[in-house]
């Protein structure tokens, strides 16, 4: 269909297992009628023509719901990493990432909240599609943990990424650097930046947990209660997909905070 | 003659357009461009220099500013090469004139108005962009386009602008520009984006943009040591994270 060449193929066995739809059966109207039409099943009951419009919707929002977890899973890994390498996904707009490869992500889980958006491994951060056409694709169709699981099942993205320019863009004026202090000056140098010198490097490795400075960002607190609530609801899900091995294995290099 | 008009007519199907410069600027891929004063153009100390990339600079003037036109009795590949000629010679006129007073407002309407495209990183909420190239030289690399709030390069969304030739802007447009209209500076946009497994962050790069965030707040220290504001409310300076992400350990 027209703007979902993002998506992969959900295996069939996937959807009718019950266990990999906990849950969805609350947040998806229409629950059972947009199953069968997903399965190209024939309902017991006929649906009503004028819901006919209303379970479409619902089948499709179930469909993208399914696939994100999904492409958490081994296999949906797998088939997704195949798009990747064809570059479905789209190259990063930003001169110095050379054309990576971009994933597609969500920033939230829950649907209706923000369409989808271009994750770069390199530069490690989000991108708009450059096509209108994905701008109704719902960013949850693909979750926020689809990035992260992938560049674990595939490490050499990340060496790849290590691999390439660490050259920031210097704004120049007849050959002249601007200094900070002018307004338009380099201020957002800290964005892309590397650790490069030594003392550069060993500052880098005490943020290894927290800001080393005492007066640290500000509103720590709300954030992490909220966050907190958003990993227990989180976990479930992690389990539902069935996605363990894979989970485990990442789970390790994470940090919990 | 005869090729300009076809090319035309091909293009869009709409009526002839009598000048050489409006025709230059109603082509397809050539939506970056703005139009230069023909005073501009035919002031010979504006093209000091521009001879060693061109010949018959004197013709190729007068081309432009419509004084001749490129003869019928040529053959096709002298008419055509005189063409590119032109195009060539009003897009590195171009260049020295954005960065004039003149320039520098038309090219403030075009960037009201979005010509060069808005920046697709998510954080930078849709600022429009400006074009710049890696070098004065022609020839070296094509245009790319600089977003004043992240401070960024990005390549042209659209094919037929990654074909322009970056000399064509140079390399001193955005820098002139900000320095021109320091208004529109923006207040940078601080979020940044940490990917996550199941709402943890990823180790390296949650430590990376700590340290990062670490590194602007060393910035702040020494923008305070000079007592320059850095508020949200001033160009140039920083805006409060809004993003649950940013400030988030």
């Amino acid at each position: 269909m027209f703007g979902h060449d993002y998506f992969v193929e959900v295996a069939p066995e996937f959807i009718e297992d019950d266990f990999n739809l906990t849950g969805l059966s609350s947040i998806v109207p229409f629950f059972r009628d947009a199953l069968d039409v997903i399965l190209d099943l024939e309902p017991e009951v006929p649906i009503k023509p004028a819901n006919v419009p209303l379970v479409e919707h619902a089948a499709e929002l179930l469909y993208g719901l399914i696939h994100a977890r999904y492409i958490l899973t081994k296999p949906g890994l797998r088939s997704m990493g195949e798009k990747y390498e064809d570059n479905c996904f789209g190259s990063c707009p930003r001169y110095y990432c050379q054309g990576m490869h971009l994933l597609p992500i969500g920033r939230y889980d829950q649907p209706g909240i923000e369409t989808v958006r271009l994750y770069c491994p390199n530069c490690n951060d989000i991108y708009l599609p450059s096509s209108s056409r994905y701008l109704n694709i719902d960013g949850a169709f693909f979750g926020t943990s689809f990035a992260g699981m992938f560049m674990k099942m595939f490490p050499e993205i990340q060496r790849q990424c290590d691999e390439r320019t660490k050259k920031q863009f210097e704004l120049k004026l007849f050959g002249f650097r601007l200094n900070e202090r002018a307004p338009g000056g380099p201020r957002m140098k800290w964005l892309r930046q590397y650790p490069q010198s030594k003392e550069e490097i060993e500052e880098c490795r005490k943020c290894e947990f927290a800001m080393p400075t005492e007066e640290d960002e500000d509103n720590t607190g709300t954030t992490g209660e909220a966050e907190d609530g958003r990993m227990d609801e989180d976990n479930e899900e992690e389990e539902t997909t069935g996605a363990r091995a894979s989970a485990g294995e990442s789970m390790m290099s994470i940090v919990k905070d | 003659m005869t090729s300009r008009q076809s090319e035309y007519v091909s293009d869009s199907g709409s009526d002839y357009t009598e000048y050489w410069v409006d025709w230059f600027l109603g082509s397809r891929g050539n939506e970056y461009f703005c139009d230069v004063d023909l005073e501009y153009i035919t002031d010979r100390f504006n093209l000091t220099g521009l001879n060693q990339y061109v010949d018959r600079i004197g013709l190729l003037v007068d081309i432009i500013t419509d004084r001749t036109q490129i003869s019928e009795t040529q053959p096709e590949e002298a008419r055509a090469r005189l063409e590119d000629n032109a195009k060539f010679l009003y897009a590195l006129i171009h260049a020295r004139y954005i960065i004039t007073s003149r320039g520098l407002s038309k090219m403030l309407e075009k960037y009201r108005n979005g010509d060069f495209g808005y920046c697709p990183r998510v954080n930078c909420k849709l600022t429009p962009l400006l074009p710049v190239g890696l070098s004065d030289k022609p020839r070296v690399a094509s245009v790319k386009l600089y977003c004043p709030n992240c401070e960024d390069l990005y390549n042209p969304k659209s094919s037929r602008h990654s074909s322009i030739d970056g000399a064509f802007f140079g390399t001193s447009f955005p820098a002139m520009f900000l320095q021109n209209y320091p208004e529109l500076v923006p207040t940078h946009n601080v979020d940044v984006y940490i990917p996550k497994i199941f709402g943890f962050q990823l180790h390296t790069q949650a430590q990376l943009t700590r340290w990062r965030l670490l590194k602007r707040e060393q910035l702040l220290k020494r923008l305070e040591g000079l007592k320059i504001d850095y508020g949200k409310e001033v160009p140039g300076g920083f805006a409060e994270p809004v993003d649950e992400v940013a400030g988030a350990k």
